[in-house]
This record gives structure tokens, sequence and C-alpha cells, in this order.
């Protein structure tokens, strides 16, 4: 699999990372490399083998649908880089 | 008593409880210490002064005759953890001026046990790298050196600043965090040890996520018997991290007789690699030796599946890491990059992280991102985690065989010079070929400083676990301890 400089700029879209039009042929490049040394995976025969969800066998613990903290609005927006009135602020979102 | 600093966790409680020392006292030492240190760039935050106002209440405890094993103990905190109104970034630009609202629940457990905070230690940006070159703040730098020369050597990574602060006896110990090797690989750059828990034994609330499936907390300290005081304090369920474990904690220092006759050791084939060093080859073998010699059996093993785990854990690491650093956005906390007139929201998103983020990270979420995308997630991300059920598979098949713990070397080489592997991501990350496999397989692990190079600088072996079997694994490292002698310290040019 190789990647193109189409297609870096469509992973950095969807990373929501910027990344400069002059760069995307070397970021290109470097994905190359990583996905040459990935692909060795091919391989291996998983013929049978289910993905992994977790090394321990444990059931997800679930507690009751409560309510168990709260109230805590400006402990919430202590870091927000731009907060007003109580809510976080951002710029425009639709047009 | 001259140099408190240089005390280990155990012989620093045992003086505190006899009131011999002060833990005010032990603070100061080690505040001194770190800001004549200052060239190791092993501390990104100072606390002192929350440091000696712990130390003071840790004190009156101890006078109080309340005085669990970490009680007035100074140690660092890896800048992973959260810690309540004290800057935590993760060694970020994207973390800049984040101050926490909570404490993780590890560096929380160390608290209510009085242990004292000197500060956070520098890292890896995101824990993303195997030699502190990452950091925001800059590089940790180790305080070993080669021989003669005076070229800055890597403390290794991710934990970098943390083994640096131990290696120096800038702390007693120190917190750490290992994905892939983060605690072990610096331990053994530092001539220290380093534990990685079984998944699930520590905690992961509150400390800044890499790849949750992966990721847990350590002790790095200066013996194996710390690490069992320290790990124990650390270790235990917590109800806010839905993968914490609710196993007991045992005594794990009760636990170290330094009797392995008769406990089964195995020498995986695989992790003889085409181009080890010779050091690394003779390390292990008289690792394996000394083992023999205090009664332990030596097996001969193979894990098939080794080859495949680094590929394995390219797939995952990253492919957890994009999601999990999804919410640095620049809307709840950090930086925000400026904007332009009739910039939006998506331009928000794309600037901030674009200039909050490192290279390697960067790097790394895109990856990510990638193998995770429609058409790929099959073909990379669910092949990978079938990769790791064989690679743990490997692992259950050798323990149900009788074997007690494997033995097998931290890393491919010494600490190497600070600039020399960054051109090559792939390179770099062959740094962690012996340790990954046990994050993929969620078993504990442990790095042990065992002997010397050439040039003098400092190698270490690793053991291998089962699952919950912390006790019985740090036993083995201390009989392996005891018979490698390291007493050996960095010579201090800082």
């Amino acid at each position: 699999m190789s990647i193109d400089v189409a297609t870096a700029a469509k992973v950095a879209k969807l990373a929501r990372i910027k990344v400069e039009d002059d760069a995307l042929p070397a970021l290109a490049q470097e994905f190359n490399a990583i996905l040459g040394f990935i692909e060795q995976l091919e391989e291996v025969d998983v013929e049978g083998v289910e993905p992994m969800v977790s090394v321990t066998p444990m059931a997800l613990p679930r507690r009751e649908d409560v309510v168990t903290d709260g109230n805590q609005q400006a402990k919430v927006l202590a870091n927000a880089p731009d907060a007003r009135e109580g809510f976080f602020s951002v710029p425009k979102v639709v047009e | 008593m001259s140099d408190l600093n240089a005390l280990t966790i155990a012989a620093a409680r045992d003086a505190l409880r006899t009131g011999e020392v002060t833990s005010v006292d032990l603070t100061q030492a080690c505040l001194s210490a770190i800001d004549a240190a200052d060239a190791l760039g092993a501390f990104a935050h100072k606390t002192p002064e929350l440091a000696l106002e712990r130390a003071a209440a840790a004190d009156k405890r101890i006078a109080a005759g309340d005085a669990p094993d970490m009680c007035g103990i100074p140690v660092g905190i890896k800048d992973l953890f959260c810690t309540e109104g004290v800057p935590s970034q993760a060694a970020s630009k994207i973390l800049e001026g984040f101050k926490p609202e909570y404490e993780s629940t590890v560096s929380g457990k160390l608290r209510d046990a009085g242990a004292v905070m000197l500060g956070k230690l520098n890292m890896d940006e995101f824990a993303m790298g195997s030699s502190n070159e990452t950091s925001v703040y800059g590089n940790a730098v180790n305080p070993w050196r080669a021989g003669n020369s005076d070229a800055a050597l890597t403390p290794g990574g991710s934990s970098g600043g943390s083994a640096s602060a131990v290696a120096a006896d800038l702390c007693l110990a120190a917190t750490g965090t290992d994905t892939g090797g983060s605690i072990r690989q610096p331990a053994a750059f530092t001539g220290t040890v380093g534990l990685k828990p079984t998944y699930g034994r520590c905690s992961r609330w509150g400390i800044v996520a890499f790849a949750s499936s992966l990721d847990q907390a350590g002790p790095m300290t200066k013996t194996v018997r710390d690490a069992a005081i320290m790990g124990r304090a650390m270790m235990g369920h917590d109800a806010k991290d839905s993968t914490s474990a609710n196993h007991g904690v045992p005594d794990f220092e009760s636990m170290l007789t330094g009797n392995v006759k008769g406990i089964v050791i195995g020498i995986p084939k695989e992790y003889r690699m085409d181009g080890m060093p010779a050091e690394i080859e003779k390390l292990w073998a008289d690792g394996t030796a000394m083992l023999k010699d205090a009664g332990a059996e030596i097996r001969d093993i193979s894990l098939p599946h080794t080859k495949y785990a680094l590929p394995a854990y390219y797939v995952i690491a990253p492919a957890e890491a994009s999601s999990n650093l999804a919410r640095y956005d620049g809307v709840r906390f950090g930086y925000r990059a400026k904007l332009a007139p009739g910039d939006g929201i998506t331009e928000m998103y794309e600037k901030t992280r674009a200039e909050g983020f490192g290279a390697e990270v960067q790097r790394r979420v895109m990856v990510g991102t990638y193998v995770l995308s429609a058409g790929f997630y099959d073909a990379y991300y669910n092949r990978a985690r079938r990769v790791r059920a064989l690679i743990k598979r490997d692992f259950d098949e050798v323990f149900a065989a009788g074997v007690d713990a494997i033995l097998t070397p931290a890393t491919p080489s010494a600490a190497f010079e600070l600039g020399k592997q960054v051109s090559d991501p792939v390179e770099m990350y062959l740094n962690d070929v012996f340790t990954v496999t046990v994050n993929l397989a969620g078993l504990p692990g442990v790095a042990v400083p065992t002997g010397l190079d050439r040039d003098g600088l400092p190698l270490g072996l690793q053991l291998i676990g089962k699952p919950w079997e912390e006790g019985e694994l740090l036993n083995t490292a201390y009989a392996l301890e005891t018979a490698a002698g390291f007493v050996e310290k960095p010579t201090r040019w800082w």
C-alpha cells in the first residue's frame, strides 16, 4: 500500500490537524515507511482468531444509572481557554 | 547521615520511624539536589513549597505513630499524572497552562499515604517516544556518560525524567507509566529498577491517556525492595477506572525472600535477535547463570509471535491515541490557536492541533486515524488485534506448561546519544522490541540493572511474570539483583 499526497491530505483532514501543502509529500513518505513496517502483519495466519478486546477476561462493571456527581461548573470551566457566562466559548459553528 | 537524597525508600522509612531523620530533612536534601541538576532536564515543574508543606505534615503523622511505608518519602511524579492545582501537561504545548482540578488516583494514593511530591518530571510528549526527545520542555539527559566522553546520552523514554531523577538521586523514587516499555527501557538505560504491573493493577484514572488498553503506571526506584514498597502503595481497585481489577494487593516486600529454588525460568529463543550486540548476549547469559546458581530451573521456550509485536503495537497504540487525543481541540482546556478573521470552528481545531502537538504526536495521531479509517479498519486494526490475541496466547501456553517467569534483555543496547536516532521513526521504535510484548499481553514486567557495557554504561535484564503475581516476580528480580550486585552510580558532572 502506497500513500500518495492526496491520501495524506485526507488523513490530516480527518485527524483535524492542519498540514501545509508543501509538507504533504514528506508526510506521505513517513506514512509509507511506517505502514511498510506494519505490513509484516500480513504474514501471520489469523484465521479463526477473534480480535482481542481486553487482555483480562472480565465483564465491564456496571453501576446504577443515577447521578453520582455534579454541580461543579466552576471547576469544569476553570481551565477553558475562553469561557463566558458559565459556558465554553467557541467560534461560530453554524452558518 | 550524609546524602539523604541518595537513600532508598526502605532506608529512609526506617530512619524516619526511629526519628533519626525527618521528612523535612529528606525533602530539603532532594530540593537542593534538584536545584543543582537543571542540566539533567529531569524536573519540568518544581513544587518546593508544596513539598515542604507535605513533609512537615508527614513528620507530624510519623510523630503521632501513623507512618505508612511511603509516609515522608520524597518522590517525583511524571508529568502524565494529573495533580491538583499543579501544572500537568504531558510535556505537550497543547496542555500549556493546564492545572487540573483533580488528582489522579495513583498520585492521590501516594499523597494520602504521606509521600512528598517534589514536582513534575519530564517525559516524551504524551508518552510517545523512547528517548525523551519529543518533550516541549526540551530533552531530559542521562546522568551516566560513556567512558571519558562528555556526549549527552538519552535517559530513555518516555519516563526519561523519572529515570534520570532517580539515577541522579534527585528523589528517592518516581512514578512512571509504561505503554510499550516506557518504564523498563529508561530504567535499563539509567541503572535503576522499573516495574510495569499487570494491566489493571494501577488505576489509569487521572493519568493522561495515550493508548488505554496498554497504559499502566508503575514505580521507578533504586532497588527491587523499593519497587515492592512503592508499587504496593500505587496499586488497588478504583471504581473510577472500569478496567481496574478487583484483586487484593499483597505485601510484596514480605515476599522478598530471595529464594528461587525450583522455580522455572523460561528463556525465549525468539528474543535472540539478528545483530544483537555481543554484550547484550553476554549479559543475558550471565543473568541466566545467576538464576541457575540460585537454584532456579532454566528452560528454553518459544514465543513464536514475538516478531509481530512491534508492528501490532504500532497499529494499536496510534489507533487508541488518535481516539484519546481527539479531546485536545482548544475548547475545554489547554492551548487554543489564534484565529484569523472569518475562521470557524474547524479552522480552530486544525490550527490548535497543528500548533499544539509536536511532530511525533501528529505522526502517530494521523497513522491511527488512517488505520481506523473506512476501508482499512479490518486490514490494519482488526488484524493487529488478532495478532495481539496470538501474542497473548504464546505467553498463556508457556505459563500453563509450568514456566514461572521469563528472562530477556530489557533493551537492545545501552543508552545512545541524544539526537542519534531521531531521523528514523521506525529505527526508534525498535528500542521497545523486548518490552512491547508484555504490554500487548497485559503482563507484569520488571527491569533490573545487572551489568555495565564496555563504556561503563548500565545494562538491564527484564523478567516477565504471570498476571497478578508481581510478588513472585519481584522476588525473582530480588534474587537476580542480589546475585548481580549492581552498585555503580553515575559520576557527577552536572
